[in-house]
Parts: C-alpha cells; structure tokens; sequence
C-alpha cells in the first residue's frame, strides 16, 4: 500500500474522531459560555446518549429513529435536571465548587447507569449498512458519513440559532456579560437552562452517532470527555468554529501520531497539546486574547 | 412485657448460638477472594456466583467425607490494597482452611506473600505466568497461562506455513502478557514479527494501527485484548478490506464479542478454554462432563451461560474438595493434598499438580475455534 493512500486513511480516521471531539467539545463550550463553568458531566451526556439508545433498541425494541429521538430527548431531560437540581440552587457558588459539582454529578450518572444496565459493552446496529466505501484507496464506513453529516447539520443550525433567533442572541448577550444581560431585561437562569438543554442534546447524539463503530458502555463518557474538553480548550472555549478546528485538529493528530509514530502516544497527543495549549495560549489557538467567547 | 419477650429472644439467639457452634466444629471454611464490582468484576462475579452455587451443592449432598463446607467470600473491588488486607482478615479472623482467588494477576501477585507467610494455600482464579513461575509452595492456580493460548495459535500458523505476522495488543496487563509471550515464542516457530503495535484499553478506533499493518507484508494479525478493544479492531479491519486472517486471544472468548463485532467477527479464529464448545467437544473428551454439568448447573441457577471465569472458581472449588477428600484437614494436609492432584478433568483442563508445576495445565487446555456463522466451530 502507497504511503499517500495511507495518509489518507489515517486523515479520514482523524476527522471521523476529530467530529465526534467536536460535537462534545461544543456542549463544553455552551455551558460555558452560559455560566462559566467547565460541565465534567458532559462526557457523560454522550454515554448516556449510546446507552439510552441501546435501551430503547435492543430492550424495549423500537425502531432505530425512534430510540435515537427518544434517547435524545431523555438525555436531554437528564440534563435539565441536572441545571435544576445541581447547579441552580446554589446561590452565589464560585465558578469552582460548581465545577467540583459537575465531577460529583459525572460520577453519580456513571454510576447510576452501571446500577441499572450493567457494566457491560453493547453494540448499536449501524444506521445504514456497513458495507466500506472506497475513497482513492482509502475506506470508510457508512456511519462516518453520518457522523460528517449530523455534525455539520449540528453545527449550522448552532450557528444560525445563535447568530438569527431571539433566544440565541440573549444566550450570545449573557456569555459576554451576565450582569449587562440581565439589566436589559434577559432572564439568565433561563439561558443557563437553555445551555443545559442544548449540550445535553448534543453530547447525546454525539454518543449516538458513534456507538455503531465504537460500542457503548457505562464508563465510556471519561475519556471522550476529555478529549471533548481538548477540543474546547484548542478552540478557545467558543461555540464557533474553533471548537469545530479543534477537535478534527486533535483526531487528525492523534490518528497521525498512531500511524505513522506509534499508537502507544495517542492519548499522550492528546494532553500534551492540551498543556501546551493552557501554558502557550490559553485563549485558544484561533483567537486573539479578549475577544469575545461567541 | 417487654424485657421478658427480650429474655426469651436472647434465650434463643444463645441456643442457636451454641447450636452454631457446635455445628461449626464439622465445617470446614474456605476463603475466596473475588473482585466482584469494579473493572474486573467481569472475573469478579461469575467466579463468586459459580463458587456458591458449588459449595451449596456439595453441603446439599452431603458435604466431604461428612463435613460441611462453609465459602467466606469477600468482594476486593479488584484493588490489590483491599485484597492484602480481606487476605489477613481471611485467615486471622475468619480462620480459613484455604483461600480461592483473587480474580486478577495484579492482586493474587499483592496476596501471595500473605499466604506464603501465614502457611495457607492459596488457589488463584487469575491467568498471569508470574503466580506459579517460580513454584510458590502455598500458591496453586486454575487459569490457564497466557504461554498455552499463544502456543495454540503459532503451533496452528506454523502448520500452515505462515511466518510472517503482525501483533496488536492492548496497553494493559493482560495485552502486555500476551505481548510478552507472542515475542517470546515466535522464534521457537519460526514465526517473524514484522510489526509490533499497542492500542489502549479505552481506545475508539484502531483504523491507524490496521492500516499500518495493512501496508507491510504480514500474512495473519493476532490481536491480544479483552472486550469492547478487539471488537473495534474485527470492525475496523473488515472497513479496511484486510484480507489476511485474524487471530485473537482468549480473552475474548465468550459470546458478547460475536455480539460486539457482528459480521466482522465471522472468520476469527481465537484459542479458548473447552467451555464454549462443551456441546461440540467428541464424547471422549475427558472434560466433557464437568463441563457439561457445570454449563448446564450456572444456566439453571443464573440464566446465563456460565463462562471460563465461573470455571476456574469451579476448579479451584473442586481441587480442594479432591484434597479434602484425600485426607486433607489443616491447611498444611491440605496443600500437600492438593500438589497430589493427578488428571483431575474439570473446566480449564485437565489438571495434574506436582512439586515443579502448580499451574497443572498443558496446551490441550485450549481449543483452537473460529467465528461461523455467529456461532464458535472447532478448528481441527
């Protein structure tokens, strides 16, 4: 096999990854900018998304689009109570001890998830066949280009509805500055809501579109978490494109390092840009100090 | 009203007390160590449960030579801290006649030196070649040696005239074992390792590592890991077009991976300990009955299949109960008992303990089988 064919695998491996990275990487940054808080529990958002699908799948036996849009919506719910029950009724907590929280609830979901459906892998069906497609010598699967396709319609409706609808621009206002915000009349709790909402959504459906390829178990939302976190913080923590360079950034380099260095340093890869990134250029790699964050 | 009802219960909790006692004279407790919760509560649970279920039967039917067993089963959540100390509780509180576990290498290797110091047998349920090699006097084990698996697969390569191969193992101990031993024994068949690459335990895709392979001149891949790794790696070598054939260890021996990887695990050939095949073995495989009763006997009591796992806590359950019966009673009779143990056909293999040798397995322990069909087919 020629050296550039392989290339080519390892960079369409890297961005299959790099989306997924991407997808998680966005929820970090929604809750973010809302509340300034880092959410641990995001990874979790993405198991529960796998999980709750393999459930209404495989258990109470529904059709594959009804458990992904029932699993959405139930992880979803997940996340709201999360906000409500969490996060809101802390009056005047430093952004710290909230952050402590989310580990505190992260650790309770995983382990509330193994109490009700076992430790064990489960495999989601792919979403059409999982006959490879050859790309100049180079294969993907179907699911790939469903993981291209939902990331990139996820990402354009993010867009558009934080740059077009009423809600989004309040949600845009608060990030830049809660106390302005809430002087013109934005109810700031409801956005932080809002924030919940929508990267509860989104981490599950990122647990979902990869749960064909990369199987599903209750502990699996560590350490795509992490990488998650990688992408935000590559990105600068801003729900725009940068999130969306950050984390195809990290799958590309991780998927490089494993192939043509060695697949002992891909998680290595991974943190050590991401100490990089915090000790060089805390702000992100694609952004200038101060900007602002949406 | 009162005091008196509280009189009489004390009464009673005294007579069944010294009944207890009494009673206790005639048991004979062993000790069992299984990481039943945590990661390797995989190992942990149906070692526990098959344990129980044994020691249940064997008191239903009358005990050994009239003594009842007794199993005091602690849960060491796979931490080898946690084992040292249920270790000593084990036999300074609990007094056992002798321990079985723990489920994994790291721990057994952490209770060893508690065993050997207290002068108890200790029967492990983990794989690692470190536990039995060098001979500990108080230490015997039920899992096959990781040496037995890659020896199936390169004596089977080697037959077929394959010398060239490529090896995928996973970042933790069992990959690192495995790795290990596949460098170790290639030379002995001839067998060349062109390329030597890792992937980690929780690692979601393997496509780098395959595609590399995929690009040099190996003509079989063995991949060393246990679920959901080599699933992933199944998926993404049938994407890749990979034609040559994959060899996996034992570790993923059971059904969830032909569940895990789907169509891609048709056409795996994997060594396995005989429990998965129990139905297909010839009828003149000496195992065949204890596997037969013990596949049949955890169906019934858990409704799943019982697995490798429940089969060494089977064997060491039933090693002791050999040694008890030869006149085993103290820990010291005990052990010497149990290093007498010739041909005992359980679940693992066929056993045969000796001074030199207290793994007691040889290679007929594994079977060589392949993936058809979604079900497991012997390899002859």
């Amino acid at each position: 096999m020629e050296l550039h064919q392989q290339i080519l695998q390892y960079l369409l491996s890297g961005f299959s990854t790099g989306a997924i990275y991407a997808l998680i990487g966005f929820g970090f940054a929604i809750i973010y900018n809302a509340t300034t808080i880092i959410n641990f529990a995001q990874g979790e958002f993405v198991m529960l998304g796998g999980m709750l699908s393999y459930f209404f799948l495989s258990v109470v036996h529904l059709p594959l689009p009804a458990a992904v849009v029932l699993a959405v919506l139930a992880t979803t719910a997940v996340g709201i109570a999360f906000e409500r029950l969490a996060i809101r009724p802390l009056k005047n907590a430093t952004p710290l001890s909230l952050v402590i929280i989310t580990i505190g609830g992260s650790i309770l979901i995983r382990g509330l998830t193994m109490l009700i459906w076992g430790k064990d892998t489960h495999a989601l069906p792919s979403f059409s066949g999982s006959e490879p497609i050859d790309i100049g010598g180079a294969t993907i699967l179907p699911q790939n280009l469903w993981i291209f396709g939902i990331t990139i319609v996820i990402i354009v409706v993010n867009k558009l509805f934080f740059n077009y609808s009423i809600t989004g621009k309040a949600m845009r206002a608060c990030a830049t500055n809660r106390r302005a915000a809430s002087l013109v009349g934005i109810d700031v709790r409801r956005m932080v809501l809002f924030s919940f909402v929508i990267s509860s959504a989104m981490g599950s459906m990122a647990g979902i579109i990869i749960a064909p390829l990369t199987m599903t178990a209750y502990d699996v939302g560590i350490m795509l978490g992490l990488k998650g976190f990688c992408a935000a913080i590559i990105g600068g923590l801003s729900s725009g494109f940068g999130t969306v360079l950050g984390g195809l950034l990290l799958g590309v380099l991780e998927s490089l390092g494993a192939g043509l260095i060695s697949s002992g340093y891909k998680d290595a890869i991974a943190f050590v840009i991401l100490l990089l990134i915090l000790f060089i250029r805390p702000q992100g790699l694609f952004k200038k100090a101060d900007s602002e964050r949406v | 009203m009162m005091t008196k009802r509280l009189r009489l219960l004390s009464a009673v909790l005294m007579v069944l007390f010294c009944c207890n006692a009494a009673l206790a004279a005639s048991t004979i407790k062993i000790g069992a160590l299984f990481s039943v919760t945590g990661p390797a509560a995989f190992l942990g649970e149906p070692e526990r449960n098959t344990a129980q279920m044994l020691v249940n039967e064997i008191n239903k039917a009358g005990g050994v030579k009239g003594q009842k067993l007794e199993l005091v089963a602690y849960d060491t959540g796979g931490d080898a801290t946690k084992a040292v100390q249920l270790a000593t509780k084990l036999i300074k509180d609990d007094k056992v006649a002798a321990i079985i576990g723990p489920s994994t290498t790291g721990e057994s290797m952490a209770v060893i030196p508690v065993a050997e110091k207290d002068q108890v047998p200790l029967i492990s349920c983990a794989a690692g070649i470190k536990i039995t090699e060098p001979v500990k006097k108080w230490v015997f084990k039920t899992a096959q040696n990781d040496t037995l698996a890659v020896a199936r697969i390169f004596e089977y390569l080697q037959k077929h005239k394959v010398s060239k191969v490529a090896i995928l193992t996973v970042s933790d101990g069992f990959g690192a074992s495995g790795r290990e031993q596949l460098k170790a024994q290639a030379g002995k068949y001839g067998i060349q390792i062109l390329i030597d690459d890792t992937f980690g335990p929780k690692d979601t895709d393997m496509t780098a590592q395959l595609t590399k392979i995929r690009g040099s001149q190996a003509q079989a891949i063995i991949c060393w890991g246990t679920n959901p790794g080599p699933a992933i790696v199944a998926k993404n070598a049938r994407q890749l077009g990979i034609k040559i054939p994959l060899y996996m260890s034992h570790g993923v021996s059971s059904k969830k991976f032909i569940e895990l990887a789907g169509n891609a695990a048709e056409g795996i050939r994997l060594p396995s300990g005989k429990v998965i095949v129990a139905d297909l073995l010839p009828k003149s495989d000496p195992q065949r009955k204890s596997l037969m009763a013990f596949v049949q006997d955890y169906q019934k009591h858990y409704k799943v299949e019982g697995d490798h796992f429940g089969g060494h806590a089977w064997d060491a359950v039933m090693l002791l109960k050999g040694a008890i019966e030869r006149g085993g009673t103290t820990p010291a009779t005990i052990r010497d008992q149990l290093e007498k143990t010739k041909n005992y056909h359980g679940i693992g293999g066929t056993f045969t303990y000796s001074p030199a040798d207290h793994a007691g397995l040889t290679k007929d322990a594994f079977v060589l089988v392949e993936v058809k069909n979604k079900d497991w087919v012997l390899v002859k």
